[in-house]
């Protein structure tokens, strides 16, 4: 190769990197075989706990939930694991038909008009949701958020918005009370709020459309199984985290931003979008468009600088929404929901216990006689994972804990989880 | 190939795919308020499911079924061992908010990682956290911003990029709250050093570099452009998109860059997944390090804690990066090593004179200069073809194309990477393929015209798509 290229030395090449700045190697151990690499790598996974050797009952963002055995195999197909960004459509019609499937279904989950083929995750899928609603507000300069958010999220937002002059504004309690004005350019409501209460939305959104601002919903997906969906009480932009609908854990990440908007605002949401159209004998197919709002065409002036998607996350949640369908995906939700309220009742009536969530889908906020930091560490010892201790987030919160009950969890565990706990309060 | 139909018009009414254990608690009615009527998703059964997904993925050109090799996109072979190491039931299974003292192992191998890519990119510290190439970019940029802010000098909104970059660059300036000022490429592919030296004055914020840059040319004058920047009171961003020229060669660190993304889902073949997700690290320099986006594992004593650095600009994402996307990298990492680094980086680069040098007679290569690990050709064949076409002509002879009509500054732009994977014997087919395609453009030209003849479509009308979107299934 190096004779049909007329070099000598494969050195030659690198010919226009200044000498000096030429290095001899690097100060790393030489390559190992595919034995001692994953010796080494599943060594470092047995040092984690599994939520599968536990009763678990932490979610707070990141949800244990069963994902069927078909999602991991077919998603794991090479042709979609190792096919790039669909711009050649003729060559890409697989991923294109599965992103413009998930959008679809996702788009009617979410009661919204038209879903993109996803942002990272939940938290910067609302950043840019909150980005796209002050853009599309001119002369309003205001956004309020609810103090009862996921912490990280709002320090995502934060992240996100601190080159711009926004003016952010929390409010507490029930967004229908939340004070917008003639200068807000979009309220966030939260459904559940971080805390797991749920509010009904229809009041607020249709007052912050009077008061002419947008109406932004984070929403738990799966809870709009069972609950009234945003778009059917009037959201102008929903962002979701869509791990719970067929992702692993994978502490923290890659999960899925879904993000869905109206008609009227869907030139202005950032993220790809694949759309249906016709070949030159009128075949059906599938393309990225709406591409004037993206970075490859804009440049500076694109309405984000989103250069991906979350393609085998999403993958997963389009396979995962197919296989359960509209009974399975339902019957999920609702044993989840059952689970959770038999678990607070069960809680809510033990001596020192109090259940703080009225309205709830499968994660409620409980008062603890002790600090809650104390009760996770003491029940994990038995191999219990209680939930999140509120502290972690609010110091100044130490006897809250946040308990998350999924389809996972057996009646078993949901007693045993109540035993300790009235145990720990001793 | 036959039509594939869509999910919604394989549901046949009462069925199901999976099915959950019988309740075990008594039913909880949902408030009447709240409750929800009806929801339309798809009712499929399990072997449907199978059938559909399966025979959508036939659809997909991969890197597992075809050569692919599109410019800047490092194509290259994605080993299969990192996804049994990604599929550890330990990673799976790994609450993000079980606190540190229960997720040592995932903390140990994201230092590790850390370590790894400090050392190949010759900087002080790195952050997993950003989930993309142009999520590390924002992260970079916002990390300039405080530090310019916090040395007063807010006036300095001016970033500067070169006429070569990828949109993304301008693209996360803006998020950022900064102005952007093309800086033109000379004669040579290179930053035109008097148009630089021109831009800089007390506005500017910094530039960023792509090296080697989307012609696939190193920035000889690397060094000079950082000194000058730095002496105009800026910060060099660096956008590791083609790092696998580089790796064992190179450092960018030592070069005066200081801060930089790779992309994971690139230089350490971490799978595209037809789009995402990626991995989007950023390294810094000591100046520029106390800024990184959090949390990033430290080491203490024989633990290992996430916090966040003293000065970050905060969270770019919930949680703690793509982790499962990490444990990829790092497999990627241990199983190359060292000298294995370096090889990427001669193999990626041999690979792709190789490939120049068997085209170039045919395909004009405007730079004449080596190149690193990809080249751009101009699909100027002959009258009335375009490279549009000869992108779809490709993929009758089973290749997939590469990316076409970019960089902008280059016309009829084919930008090839054949990546560091690929062998001599696939090097020579598609050569061969391209050679055939010109003489089919003067012979034959309605060939390349009406191509691709063999897809699963034909060429799509894309105009009718955004004039008149339909973005969801309406049945």
């Amino acid at each position: 190769m190096l004779k049909a290229v007329g070099a000598s030395s494969v050195e030659e090449f690198f010919s226009d990197i200044p000498e000096h700045l030429r290095i001899k190697g690097l100060d790393l151990s030489d390559g190992v075989s595919e034995i001692e690499a994953l010796n080494e790598i599943d060594s470092l996974a047995e040092r984690n706990v599994q939520t599968k050797k536990m009763d678990w009952f932490l979610g707070a963002g990141a949800y244990y939930g069963y994902i069927p055995a078909v999602v991991p195999t077919l998603a794991g197909r090479g042709e979609f694991l190792t096919a790039y960004t669909p711009y050649q459509p003729e060559v890409s019609q697989g991923t294109l038909q599965a992103i413009f499937e998930y959008q679809s279904m996702a788009a009617k989950l979410l009661g919204m008009p038209v879903v993109n083929a996803s942002h990272y995750d939940g938290a910067t899928a609302l950043a840019e949701a909150v980005l796209m609603a002050w853009k599309a507000k001119e002369n309003r300069n205001r956004i309020l958020l609810p103090v009862d958010l996921h912490p990280e999220y709002s320090q995502v937002i934060a992240t996100y918005c601190t080159s711009f002059n926004i003016e952010f504004v929390q409010y507490e309690g029930a967004p229908e009370s939340a004070p917008v004005d003639e200068d807000t350019a979009a309220i966030v409501i939260a459904y559940p709020s971080f805390s797991g209460e749920v509010y009904p939305i229809k009041r607020a959104v249709d007052r912050a459309h009077e008061m002419g601002a947008l109406c932004i919903v984070h929403a738990d997906p799966l809870m709009c199984a069972i609950m009234k969906s945003p778009g059917e009480q009037g959201a102008d932009i929903v962002a979701a985290e869509g791990q719970s609908l067929g992702n692993p854990l994978n502490f923290g990440g890659p999960y899925l931003g879904i993000m869905g908007t109206t008609e009227a605002l869907v030139r202005r949401m950032p993220g790809r979008i694949v759309g249906e159209t016709k070949d030159k004998v009128g075949k059906r197919g599938f393309v990225l468009t709406l591409s004037t709002r993206e970075q490859h065409i804009r440049r500076e002036k694109a309405v984000s600088n989103i250069c991906s998607n979350q393609g085998l996350t999403m993958l997963q949640t389009c396979i995962y929404l197919a296989t359960l369908g509209k009974q399975g995906l339902r019957e999920v939700a609702k044993q989840s929901y059952d689970k959770a309220h038999y678990a607070a009742g069960l809680i809510g009536g033990t001596a020192g216990y109090h259940v703080r969530s009225s309205q709830f889908f499968r994660e409620f906020l409980v008062e603890t006689p002790k600090p809650a930091a104390r009760i996770v560490k003491t029940l994990s010892r038995r191999g219990i994972m209680p939930g999140l201790a509120l502290s972690r987030y609010y110091p100044d919160r130490p006897n809250e804990l946040l308990i998350c009950v999924t389809e996972m969890n057996t009646r078993a565990q949901i007693e045993r989880l109540a035993v300790a706990l009235k145990e720990a309060s001793k | 190939m036959r039509d594939e139909p869509l999910v919604y018009e394989l549901s046949r009414a009462g069925r199901k795919g999976c099915s959950l254990p019988k309740p075990d608690v008594p039913e909880y009615a949902v408030p009447e308020d709240l409750a929800r009527e009806g929801l339309d998703l798809p009712e499929l059964d399990e072997l449907t499911v199978v059938r559909h997904f399966t025979r959508l993925s036939q659809k997909n050109f991969s890197i597992d079924t075809e050569f692919y090799p599109l410019g800047s996109c490092t194509m290259k072979y994605n080993p299969k061992v990192n996804e049994v190491a990604a599929s550890n039931p330990g990673w799976r299974n790994l609450h993000p908010l079980v606190g540190d003292e229960y997720a040592q192992g995932a903390l140990e191998l994201m230092w590790r990682l850390q370590e790894g890519l400090r050392e190949v990119g010759g900087f002080a510290a790195v952050s997993l956290q950003p989930a993309a190439g142009a999520h590390g970019e924002l992260s970079g940029v916002l990390m300039i911003r405080a530090a310019l802010r916090e040395r007063g000098a807010h006036a300095r909104k001016k970033m500067l990029i070169p006429d070569s970059a990828h949109g993304t660059n301008p693209a996360s300036c803006t998020m950022a709250g900064f102005v952007t000022q093309t800086i033109p490429s000379g004669p040579d592919g290179n930053i035109d050093m008097a148009a630089l030296r021109a831009a800089l004055d007390e506005t500017v914020a910094g530039i960023m570099i792509t090296n080697p840059n989307t012609l696939g040319l190193f920035e000889r004058n690397i060094e000079e452009i950082c000194r000058l920047v730095h002496e105009a009171g800026g910060y060099v961003y660096g956008d590791g998109a083609n790092m696998n020229a580089l790796t064992g060669i190179f450092k960018p660190g030592n070069s005066g860059i200081d801060v930089m993304h790779f992309n994971l889902h690139k230089t350490f073949s971490t799978p595209h997944g037809g789009g995402g997700p990626g991995a989007g690290m950023v390294a810094a320099n000591k100046t520029l390090a106390p800024y990184l986006p959090g949390p990033v594992a430290v080491k203490n004593g024989d633990g290992y804690t996430l916090e966040m650095p003293p000065k970050s600009i905060g969270r770019v994402k919930a949680f703690h990066g793509n982790f499962g996307v990490l444990v990829r990298a790092y497999s990627y990492l241990l199983m190359t090593g060292a000298n294995g680094l370096r090889r990427v980086a001669e193999n990626a680069v041999l690979n792709a004179n190789y490939l120049k040098s068997l085209v170039e007679d045919v395909y004009p290569v405007p730079y004449k200069r080596n190149c690193m690990h990809e080249f751009v050709a101009k699909g100027t064949i002959a009258d009335g073809v375009h490279t549009l076409d000869i992108a779809k002509r490709l993929i009758d002879y089973g290749f997939h194309p590469p990316t076409i009509y970019f960089p902008l500054i280059v016309q009829e732009a084919l930008m090839i990477e054949p990546t560091e994977t690929e062998s001599k014997e696939t090097l020579d087919l598609y050569a061969d393929a391209l050679k055939k395609i010109a003489m089919e453009a003067v012979a034959q030209p309605e060939l390349l015209h009406d191509a691709p003849h063999n897809a699963p479509v034909a060429r799509l009308d894309e105009v009718m798509a955004a004039r008149r979107p339909i973005l969801c299934y309406r049945g």
